[in-house]
């Protein structure tokens, strides 16, 4: 079965840790927003959101979700399911929005996610939160914020969870 | 999924996938931009043989808002008016590089037909009497949503007008069935199909009968040349029987809505504004149709039907 | 074409050696000798200068379609006079009786003669002219009957139409009486049918296609039924489809009017629910009909209420077919299957087949002298020679006709015809036409 290489406590630390950088540069929450990928990132979203709004018990961090299958490149080469519905309840113009997933691996999510958000307006900027950077891009996306670099191999199975990150070797095919 | 031509093509489980595939699309079109690239690339075109205004919008902004190119087949102008077979209109189209037709005819049949010859997606939006399973979609959805159930188990829909001759009639009866519901159709011995005893349904002749047993009531237009085919004496008298009206309306239970695929005869079978009626869900019919079709033409081009090609990438 | 399988010059002598001889008399093995165009011979052991080995084989007379539309003049597109003779040769037919809804239809004798001439020319089968009940198959006027019948009409219809108007259907019974033709009618009060495609059924509800009510046809089964008893008139029923009509042609048989009836392989075979594939190929006219009436329709062939089989043979080219299904013109075709549908579908003996494909029809169309005669000397060599076991596909490609409007492609098929011989010539020999 699969290693475990972040645990439980690991997470919740780089969670935090996430949300301190985030106020950090942000120098605040102050028209910031966290939009989750739908739907590894929904629950990351989350806890970024919370731990910010933990810090900083005045803030109102909004916190949404987008679902990028709209907006995929590779629409026709794979069958594509639709996860949970994209909800963003807040004007994203002229706010930082922080986009979060669980796993970054080759960036078209990202990608994807950074067109989509474009159809809910134009943000200040657009930032990147992972838990686990796993490498190979295919794109030129790098993250603002990351919980732990992890080099991978092509055939490794990632998962992320709160309950911590699995590594699993599946077998060549 | 490869045409979308009938509802009982589609089964209970394509009805719900679709249905629930509306609910994204629902949350694009409130965006600010509601647009998305998912069917860049991709061609519909719309092949309309009969006058229709909401279904041809519907669907033409529905691949819009797909990104999806769009073409339109104008029968007026078109080389059909100079003897082409609808054959040869086909493959010619199919030629020039489509991925989806979306069909009407007043002719039974005609998206079968006309899948027999290209290799496009073939969406039916009314075939003759028939088939309009985007319309049954659309009036499912709006039923969903409007009542927050999943489910129609329990609930008593009773469409009301001319069965005999409704597409829509034939594919919402076996919509509402799948989805769970007890349909009851309501009109003059005349209007109805020759025989609907194989048909999931309850028949009545009385409308004042069935108003108090009624969820959801559903108007069906009644084209006025049925008159001159023999199929009702006159329209003050099919108004008089089936039209519904204040005194009908008061009749119905507090929580029934109405429903009416338009285009409305005001004066016909609706003898009331409809803009003054508290459960009305016309205008949401209207307004649901964009997601909808979206949700289709997405499923059609987009979806698992695309399985097959990464198969071929992959290996 | 080859012409070695001909019988070449008239002095030649062929014997089809070994068969089983099937007609009115029953079945028996036999050689049978054809001689200048005519049957010299039957017995055992029989030699000629061509022999021709048909054991497994049944000879009979050979067979007659009263009801082919062979589309000359007018719409030569979807058939010729030579396509459909050739077809029905295939089909093991030596006569064809052409129906008259041809463009002009058969309503004059000018009209006659040149199909009928047509017919010679192609010679491969007798084609026996119907000529019209009423001027243009209008349903307003007579045609000139009389005129007709001298130029050897035997049959008059307005086949297409059934005649609506009910005086002008009594006086050309009348007339017909009087001219000792026979008047076949196509049952169809058209007023019950406008824009009808299939039959009137739970099918047809599902389907949102006009139905086709039954009594559309049964009314006027009953009303010639009636207008014979009144008339003394001979009245022939073409394409019968329902139950109910054979059952009021039960009781007038039993009556003893001068009635006869025919059934077509298609309504033996196929039913209502074939719609559902939105193909043109199987809307026809009458519409196929319910698993009901088809057992109806046999029982009634096989009990002499239906006297004949009859094909309804009515080719269409591709662009009329691709039409939608209320638009496209009805009609299938029938003259290569018919045999091999009639085997498939039916449980008779062989002497009751060539009672329906051959010895009826010919009395009916009034041809008893050529055909339909039993198999000894004296006799017309007009014989057809069929394996009654032999199975086959059928493959539109395949076949002589022009069209390729069958609903049997690619149904398998039991009995095949194996030679015709025409006037003492094949047409067909192992299954190839000659011509």
């Amino acid at each position: 079965m699969g290693n475990y290489v972040m645990s439980a406590d690991d997470v919740r630390r780089a969670i935090t840790r996430i949300a301190h950088e985030i106020l950090e540069r942000g120098q605040g929450s102050e028209r910031l927003a966290i939009v989750g990928l739908q739907r590894g990132g929904a629950w990351l979203a989350d806890a970024i959101g919370a731990a910010i709004n933990n810090i900083e018990p005045q803030s109102k961090v909004p916190v949404g979700y987008i679902d990028v299958s709209m907006h995929r490149d590779d629409i026709g080469l794979r069958p594509v399911v639709p996860g949970a519905i994209s909800s963003i309840n807040f004007a994203v113009d002229d706010t930082t929005v922080v986009l979060v997933d669980d796993v970054l691996y080759t960036g078209r999510t990202v990608r994807a996610a950074l067109e989509g958000i474009n159809t809910y307006g134009r943000p200040r900027a657009v930032q990147l939160a992972v838990l686990v950077d796993r490498g190979h891009r295919e794109l030129p996306i790098r993250p603002d914020y990351v919980g732990k670099n992890l080099p991978t191999s092509l055939d490794d199975d990632v998962k992320a969870t709160a309950e911590g990150v699995v590594i699993t070797a599946t077998v060549a095919r | 999924m490869k045409h979308l031509r009938s509802i009982d093509e589609l089964g209970r489980d394509g009805l719900v996938r679709l249905l629930d595939l509306t609910n994204h699309m629902v949350e694009v079109n409130r965006r600010p931009v509601p647009k998305v690239p998912a069917l860049r690339g991709r061609t519909v075109v719309s092949l309309f043989f009969e006058d229709s205004t909401r279904t041809r919008l519907s669907f033409e902004t529905a691949a819009k808002r797909l990104s999806a190119d769009t073409m339109t087949f104008s029968v007026s102008t078109s080389s059909v008016n100079k003897g082409e077979s609808l054959r040869d209109t086909v493959e010619t189209i199919t030629d020039m590089g489509v991925d989806a037709f979306v069909v009407r005819h007043k002719s039974t049949g005609i998206p079968w037909q006309i899948s027999n010859w290209t290799n496009a997606s073939v969406v039916n939006a009314g075939d003759g009497w028939h088939q309009h399973p985007t319309q049954a979609l659309v009036d499912c959805f709006t039923v969903r949503e409007a009542l927050g159930k999943e489910r129609f188990d329990g609930l008593t829909i009773t469409i009301v007008g001319d069965i005999k001759h409704s597409r829509v009639a034939r594919s919402n009866v076996t919509a509402f069935n799948m989805l769970g519901a007890k349909v009851v159709l309501v009109a003059p011995p005349t209007l109805l199909p020759p025989d609907v005893s194989h048909w999931p349904v309850e028949v009545s002749y009385k409308l004042d009968d069935v108003l108090e047993s009624t969820d959801i009531l559903y108007m069906l237009r009644l084209q006025s040349e049925r008159m001159s085919q023999g199929h009702v004496p006159n329209l003050r008298e099919y108004a008089e029987s089936y039209g519904l009206d204040a005194a009908r309306v008061a009749k119905l239970p507090p929580h029934a809505v109405i429903m009416h695929p338009g285009p409305m005869n005001r004066g016909v079978e609706m003898l009331i504004d409809p803009s003054s009626l508290p459960n009305s869900l016309i205008h949401r019919q209207v307004a649901n149709g964009v997601s909808v079709r979206m949700a289709v033409l997405f499923d059609l081009l987009a979806g698992e039907s695309s399985a097959a090609n990464l198969a071929q990438v992959a290996s | 074409m080859t012409k070695q399988a001909t019988t070449g010059n008239a002095s030649q002598r062929t014997v089809l050696k070994g068969g089983t001889v099937v007609d009115s008399r029953g079945e028996r093995t036999a050689d049978v000798a054809i001689e200048d165009g005519l049957v010299v011979e039957v017995g055992s052991s029989l030699s000629g200068s061509r022999n021709v080995d048909v054991s497994g084989c049944v000879v009979a007379p050979g067979f007659v379609d009263l009801h082919a539309h062979l589309r000359e003049p007018g719409k030569e597109e979807a058939e010729t006079i030579e396509t459909g003779s050739r077809a029905g040769a295939k089909g093991g037919y030596t006569a064809l009786v052409a129906m008259p809804n041809t463009d002009p239809a058969q309503d004059s004798v000018a009209v006659i003669d040149f199909v009928r001439e047509q017919g010679k020319r192609a010679g491969l089968v007798d084609v026996v002219p119907s000529g019209c009940i009423t001027l243009g198959r209008k349903g307003e006027a007579l045609a000139p009957m009389a005129e007709l019948a001298a130029a050897g009409v035997r049959i008059f219809t307005d086949d297409g139409n059934g005649v609506q108007d009910e005086l002008l259907m009594r006086r050309a019974m009348e007339y017909g009486k009087g001219l000792g033709v026979t008047l076949a009618q196509h049952c169809e009060v058209s007023s019950l049918t406008k824009g009808a495609v299939m039959n009137e059924c739970q099918c047809c509800t599902s389907l949102g296609l006009p139905g086709w009510p039954s009594i559309a046809e049964e009314l006027m089964v009953f009303r010639d039924i009636e207008l014979a008893r009144l008339t003394g008139a001979r009245v022939h029923f073409l394409h019968l489809s329902t139950a109910r009509s054979v059952e009021l042609v039960r009781a007038a048989k039993r009556d003893g009017l001068p009635v006869t009836a025919e059934v077509t392989p298609h309504h033996l075979s196929l039913d209502e629910t074939k719609l559902a594939t939105f193909d043109t190929v199987f809307k026809v006219n009458p519409p196929l009909r319910s698993p009901n009436d088809i057992a109806a329709l046999r029982e009634g062939l096989r009990d002499g209420t239906i006297d004949a089989l009859a094909t309804d043979h009515a080719p269409h080219p591709r662009r009329d077919k691709e039409l939608a299904l209320d638009q496209a013109p009805p009609g299938m075709l029938g003259l290569e299957t018919a045999l091999g549908v009639a085997l498939s579908v039916l449980n008779v003996d062989l002497t009751h087949l060539v009672r329906v494909m051959s010895i009826n029809p010919a009395r009916i169309a009034g041809i008893s002298d050529r055909h339909g005669r039993d198999v000894q000397p004296g006799a017309p060599a007009n014989l057809v020679v069929f394996d009654p076991n032999a199975t086959w596909q059928v493959e539109p490609e395949h076949l002589a006709s022009k069209s390729r409007n069958t609903p049997f492609v690619g149904m398998k098929l039991r009995g095949k015809v194996r030679h015709t011989v025409f006037d003492g010539e094949f047409t067909v020999f192992e299954g190839d036409a000659q011509r």
